[in-house]
């Protein structure tokens, strides 16, 4: 033996091992990811995989017969109803079953279990907005409820049968790419995924920045650039309805004038916030509008673009209903869709469900508040956070009667040195149970079953769309909504007086709707849903121009067919630059533009106002835009030190209209006394080299310019699909921006034989590697849609059919 | 003849190692195949590298060829920054190979090598 070289290599052989088995010294452990047998390579599916399978569990009553189509969609025909919850489970886990665990790690403040300290500022916020707080008072109601219950359990159930299913080698890609492994389902994940729609939906508005904007301007001026009525607008539900008179009368608190309107208090937290853009398009049009005579309903919603998608096609069918559309990995039902009576969907109602207020703590024990005229005991909830390669995190959170004390001395969105306590009221910790909202409606078979289903949803609020083969079609603008008194929420409110608490909520029947209008068409673009003359107030962050565009082009159509509802899902025109670019190319002085200045203005002259692929004038138009409102406000935003929200563009745009002599325009700092043309020739100047440069490596064009990607939820570019060309943008129908837009078109005719089209840019199977990960991208990508195939149950020999999956119980 | 058994020994038993332990049982099947069928340190090294080489070299090109090399080209961008299926078919094959090479060398260490003169 010699025992030298024996040693040697041997410990060579172990370091080498120890080295490709860990993070050690490689950014990734090389050896354990890529061998064949366990490793990435395992989920490398053959182009000809067969998905079909024999599978007994004990958890099911009857059998359960899953059929795939050729774009891996299945149809599952299931004698019992609760056992299709647990199939439903199954294969949302067997094809998502990464991406629904990381969401709820989201929802829950669990990222920096995963990831380290770098997620520890997005933990702490979840935590102490109250995600889980919210999610189990969700769950709370939903044990209240035998039948949801029972839905939720065998959900959870089938979740757990593909976890327990699991080997190394069959792990989703990204727990090995990220060193972990998936923990059991529980009801609360599926609560905590739905309160990570709720926070993406109704977890936004601007109350800190209103309050800062409300003491450094005059009430005038404020009024000028936040207004809470836009002129160009036209509502869910049409100007001059006449309503009945409010059950609910709000009073403002006696001292509102003195600690709230002109109180000038700023602070300086800085919030995160969901994507401001989160919005969407629905409209049906009524059987008088179409050429077949029967209704058609289309839905887009814009949501975050992200690989694997938020969406999961499926068809549904037991003996007591059949429907069709897109799930929620990660929650039972399906969401947006259609049965073989009627046609559901959403767009965001984007009303202010969250309040802060003022806490006045007895002293920094935060033990006790003071609150009508008494010093009241706090509660406090302790949130252990586990912090991947460092210390656990240990965050203490004081609970008042409001809600949780979401900022304080400790945490401030990280650039505050205020000594304020803000405690957050939020719509979305309220008890409620929206999943029984979707089960009655993919069961609903008229509209009282729709109305009835959609009293379920609280928060977030929704415009629901609906649509029906007798020939209804109706909008409710849906939701529990606190009813307010003007201007109530907008700004941070005391904290010590329940006089500034809501005072009710608006009684779900006085919520804006229309049901079969006259005009032959309801439809909803997250515009205000009603005008002035609505007796509740509803704040004033509502996008006006796709509303606008979308009414003007339903209302001049008539023998409407499914492919002009195509076409018009995907269309490009903004109208937001027909109002704005004349008033532009008026104030740009032609005059003072040189050789190349003037192409440039040409181009933005002979630009039809289309967003198009190859358009250089809409990326002109837009950077232009961009640069003028930066110009026209950030001089006297600056000036107050203030984190601010930029105005609607909207809002500058009727300003500029209205009043030419409108005060921001001036630029404080120069002693000159600057109008809107000497701006705007100014900017379009600067600009010019802007626009050569963009030009000179060929990203003038508008697609190339926006950009358009969807990332994988991890943000690695290797998983994700770039640079896709594709048109729209903000305010155009197709609202197709970089990283947002429309997550599921999907247009269903109700002809006595359904006819429905749907796409979302992703595909059916989680993994990337998998042919179907993103098969759907070119076909969304070039505006087509996929035929959504209902399948019957003697369709059992139909030549879509690839697959098959029986679900057995254990006998 | 003792290289060629040795490779298909290393071959059969790391495959069927690699069913129900860690990937890196392929260095403890190479160390003991080598400590059983005593070979010089040179040839001992190469029947650990070739049959690795073999194995994880085959599996991991016929499982990227029949996955039309999805999963290679979005893998390889993200570890090597570049799109190439082979490169990382290439270093799977060398990381087998190297590591059961390793293994094979040491053990060749636990006998007494017999030198023949020339």
């Amino acid at each position: 033996m010699k025992i030298v070289p024996l040693l040697l290599f041997s410990v060579l052989t172990v370091a080498l091992v120890i080295i490709l088995n860990s993070t050690l010294l490689l950014p990734a452990p090389l050896g354990k990811l890529l061998a064949p047998q366990s490793g990435i390579w395992q989920n490398a599916d053959p182009a000809d995989k067969n998905y079909s399978q024999n599978l007994s569990f004990s958890g099911l009553e009857g059998s359960v017969n899953v059929y795939f189509d050729d774009r891996l969609v299945p149809h599952v025909f299931a004698e019992r109803e609760n056992d299709a919850y647990f199939v439903q489970g199954y294969l949302h886990a067997r094809f998502r079953l990464w991406q629904m665990e990381f969401q709820t790690y989201a929802a829950a403040g669990r990222l920096s279990e995963l990831v380290g300290n770098k997620a520890l500022s997005f933990d702490r916020d979840k935590r102490r907005l109250g995600m889980v707080f919210a999610a189990e008072n969700s769950l709370k109601e939903v044990e209240k409820d035998a039948a949801t219950l029972a839905e939720c359990n065998q959900y959870t159930a089938g979740v757990n049968a593909y976890i327990s299913s699991l080997k190394e080698s069959s792990l989703p890609l990204e727990y090995k790419l990220m060193g972990y492994r998936p923990e059991k389902w529980t009801n609360l994940k599926t609560a905590l995924f739905l309160k990570y729609m709720s926070l993406d939906l109704a977890g936004s508005e601007d109350d800190f920045e209103y309050t800062n904007a409300k003491s450094a301007f005059s009430t005038a001026d404020f009024n000028k650039i936040y207004p809470v009525v836009m002129d160009s607008l036209d509502p869910i539900v049409p100007k001059g309805t006449v309503y009945p008179p409010p059950a609910i009368k709000v009073i403002p608190p006696p001292d509102a004038d003195s600690l709230y309107f002109n109180s000038k208090d700023s602070n300086t937290i800085v919030e995160q916030k969901p994507d401001k853009d989160n919005g969407s398009n629905n409209w049906a049009v009524s059987g008088s509008k179409t050429k077949s005579g029967y209704p058609i309903l289309c839905n887009d919603p814009h949501l975050g673009l992200n690989l694997p998608s938020l969406w999961y096609e499926m068809q549904i069918s037991t003996p007591s209903y059949n429907v069709y559309g897109a799930s929620f990995p990660g929650a039972p039902a399906v969401v947006i869709g259609f049965n073989d009576s009627c046609a559901f969907g959403f767009t965001n109602a984007m009303r202010d469900v969250r309040d802060y207020y003022e806490i006045k703590f007895r002293d920094d024990s935060r033990n006790e508040y003071w609150f009508n005229n008494e010093w009241k005991k706090t509660k406090f909830r302790i949130e252990h956070i586990l912090v991947k390669g460092a210390p656990d995190f240990l965050d203490s959170v004081a609970y008042t009667d409001i809600g949780p004390v979401m900022y304080d001395k400790s945490f401030d969105g990280s650039r505050s040195t205020g000594k304020k306590y803000y405690a957050v009221r939020w719509k979305a910790h309220d008890p409620s149970n929206e999943l029984k909202m979707f089960t009655l409606l993919d069961k609903a078979k008229n509209y009282d079953d729709y109305s009835a289903a959609i009293k379920h949803l609280l928060t977030p609020g929704q415009n629901c769309l609906f649509a029906a083969k007798n020939g209804d079609i109706a909008i409710w603008d849906q939701g529990e909504f606190p009813a307010k008194w003007k201007r109530q929420g907008d700004f941070v409110m005391p904290g010590t007086d329940s006089n500034y608490f809501w005072q009710g909520m608006i009684p779900q029947d006085e919520n804006p709707h229309q049901i079969n209008p006259e005009r032959g068409f309801v439809s909803s673009a997250n515009q205000l849903p009603a005008d002035s003359a609505y007796p509740y107030y509803l704040g004033g962050s509502f996008p006006p121009y796709r509303a606008w565009e979308i009414n003007k082009r339903l209302a001049n159509m008539d023998n409407i067919t499914p492919q002009d509802m195509m076409k018009l899902q995907t269309d490009n025109y903004n109208v937001f630059a027909e109002m704005a670019v004349p008033l532009l190319l008026k104030n740009i002085d032609v005059m003072k533009l040189d050789g190349e200045e003037r192409i440039y203005y040409d181009s933005l002259k002979s630009w039809n106002y289309n967003n198009a692929v190859e358009s250089k004038g809409a990326t002109i138009f837009v950077i232009t835009w961009d640069s003028l409102e930066n110009n026209i406000w950030k001089d006297e935003f600056n000036k107050t030190g203030l984190d601010l929200k930029l105005p609607y563009e909207s809002t500058l745009l009727e300003n500029l209209i209205k009043d030419s002599a409108f005060s921001f325009v001036d630029n404080i700092k120069t002693p000159e006394k600057e109008n809107l043309s000497d701006i705007a020739t100014a900017v379009f100047k600067n600009l010019s080299s802007t626009f050569a440069s963009l030009d000179k490596r060929d990203q003038l064009v508008w697609g190339k310019y926006k950009n358009t990607r969807i990332q994988h939820l991890t943000r690695i570019n290797a998983l994700s699909r770039l640079h896709l060309p594709i048109g729209g943008g903000t305010n155009t129908i197709n609202a197709t921006k970089a990283q947002h837009g429309p997550s599921w078109r999907m247009i269903v005719s109700l002809s006595p034989e359904t006819q429905a089209w749907g796409v979302y840019p992703g595909g059916q199977d989680g993994n990337p590697g998998s042919k179907y990960y993103d098969d759907y991208v070119n076909t969304w990508v070039r505006g087509d849609y996929n035929i959504l195939w209902v399948m019957k149950a003697t369709d059992t020999n139909n030549q879509k059919i690839r697959w098959k999956i029986s679900f057995n119980p254990v006998p | 003849m003792k290289f060629l058994i040795s490779i298909v020994l290393i071959i059969v038993l790391s495959f069927c190692a690699c069913l129900y332990f860690p990937w890196w049982s392929i260095a403890i099947v190479a160390f003991f195949v080598s400590a059983a069928i005593p070979q010089t340190s040179v040839v001992s090294f190469f029947s650990g590298f070739t049959a690795l080489f073999l194995l994880w070299g085959i599996m991991s090109f016929w499982i990227s060829t029949t996955n039309d090399d999805i999963l290679a080209h979005r893998i390889s961008l993200l570890i090597f920054q570049t799109d190439n299926a082979f490169l990382l078919i290439i270093t799977t094959t060398v990381i087998g190979a190297v590591i059961a090479g390793l293994a094979s060398l040491s053990a060749s260490f636990l006998r007494a090598p017999v030198y023949r003169d020339a």
